[in-house]
């Protein structure tokens, strides 16, 4: 539902890189959602092609990366993916694990034109 | 040509969020964020705890919602703060409404900041208010498979209130089971049971708030 507002802040900042740049084209934004994250990949694609239709960012893309949950182990420092629900390390079965993906919501690129050479 | 950016999307959100958190240490303010499903018992809690503590207390509530100031009526009988955030439509809080809320009271006459955030188990997870630990809340009428449903918030939340534990005895939910999910999703959730009606169990609720103010702000305890 906060999918629109998060679109937003993504191309809030895509507007930025091109602005810094003499305002190139923008191309392709690159996110890391995780599945923590509390977003949902298909509503925020939905939303984010709503933002540019019928404006001149209209076909500016959104590459969106996926993450799922993955723990570490704190005992044997295994790292595995987390299908929830998890209960403990596949390995040496402790219950001490640590998220350490899966809940990211990150701007990891922006893609613009070349800037014409003079 | 493709620019590695490598931030937080809710870049302008967590720089609020840091300097919320700043300013609570600066002014030795504990601050709790309260989220969970609309009905699950936020305000009740809250109404629970404010008429447990005694009046030189310093606590200050910020309770969100879409629409109306029922809420804030609600919790002002106790005599304490309370502001209503009505954010006209927004799903959930975020930490610039809270600096907006924040801005006409002074903090050094705050102790303890309770924020109810908008009724809601999923947005709410994605937006860091400078609290110091979220609080999930869930009711025994609704699913003991929700920590499995909802895992952002729950893997979020430091603590898990199961309320309405009054009503065990008519519904069908698994207590078990609930604490088990909740643990599945997040080993280090804690847990406590409450009864807004009965009272049952708030005095774990209000232990629970004194250790972790204390491992905060090291401040004295909410007289309970």
């Amino acid at each position: 539902m906060h999918e629109l507002g998060i679109a937003v802040s993504i191309l809030d900042r895509a507007k930025l890189e091109s602005a810094r740049r003499g305002g190139v084209r923008l191309l392709k934004v690159g996110v890391r959602i995780g599945e923590l994250s509390g977003v949902d990949p298909d509503a925020l694609s939905f939303g984010f092609e709503a933002l540019v239709k019928d404006t001149p960012l209209e076909g500016l893309a959104l590459d969106i990366d996926f993450r799922k949950r993955v723990q570490r182990c704190s005992a044997c420092q295994r790292e595995f993916a987390a299908d929830m629900p998890f209960s403990s390390c596949p390995d040496c079965g402790s219950a001490a694990t640590v998220c350490i993906s899966g809940d990211e919501l990150d701007i990891a690129y922006i893609e613009l034109e070349e800037p014409e050479c003079v | 040509m493709r620019v590695a950016v490598e931030e937080k999307v809710l870049n302008e959100n967590q720089r609020l969020a840091l300097e919320l958190r700043q300013r609570f240490h600066d002014h030795n303010v504990f601050c709790l964020n309260l989220i969970s499903a609309p009905g699950s018992g936020k305000t009740s809690l809250l109404e629970r705890t404010l008429e447990t503590l005694s009046n030189d207390s310093k606590v200050a509530v910020l309770t969100g919602d879409i629409q109306t100031e029922n809420d804030a009526r609600r919790l002002a009988r106790a005599g304490f703060p309370v502001k209503q955030i009505t954010t006209g439509g927004t799903c959930h809080l975020d930490a610039r409404m809270i600096t907006k809320a924040l801005s006409d009271w002074n903090l050094d006459d705050i102790g303890i900041l309770f924020i109810e955030n908008v009724g809601n188990l999923v947005c709410p997870s994605s937006y860091d208010l400078g609290e110091h630990a979220k609080v999930v809340l869930l009711s025994v009428t609704e699913g003991e498979d929700k920590p499995l449903k909802y895992p952002g918030i729950f893997h979020k939340s430091e603590l898990c209130v199961i309320n309405k534990i009054d009503l065990l005895p008519y519904v069908s939910f698994n207590l078990d089971a609930a604490r088990e999910n909740a643990r599945k999703v997040n080993p280090s959730i804690e847990v406590v049971e409450v009864s807004c009606t009965t009272r049952q169990g708030l005095d774990d609720w209000l232990a629970w708030i004194y250790r972790r103010q204390l491992k905060t702000v090291g401040a004295a305890a909410p007289a309970a």
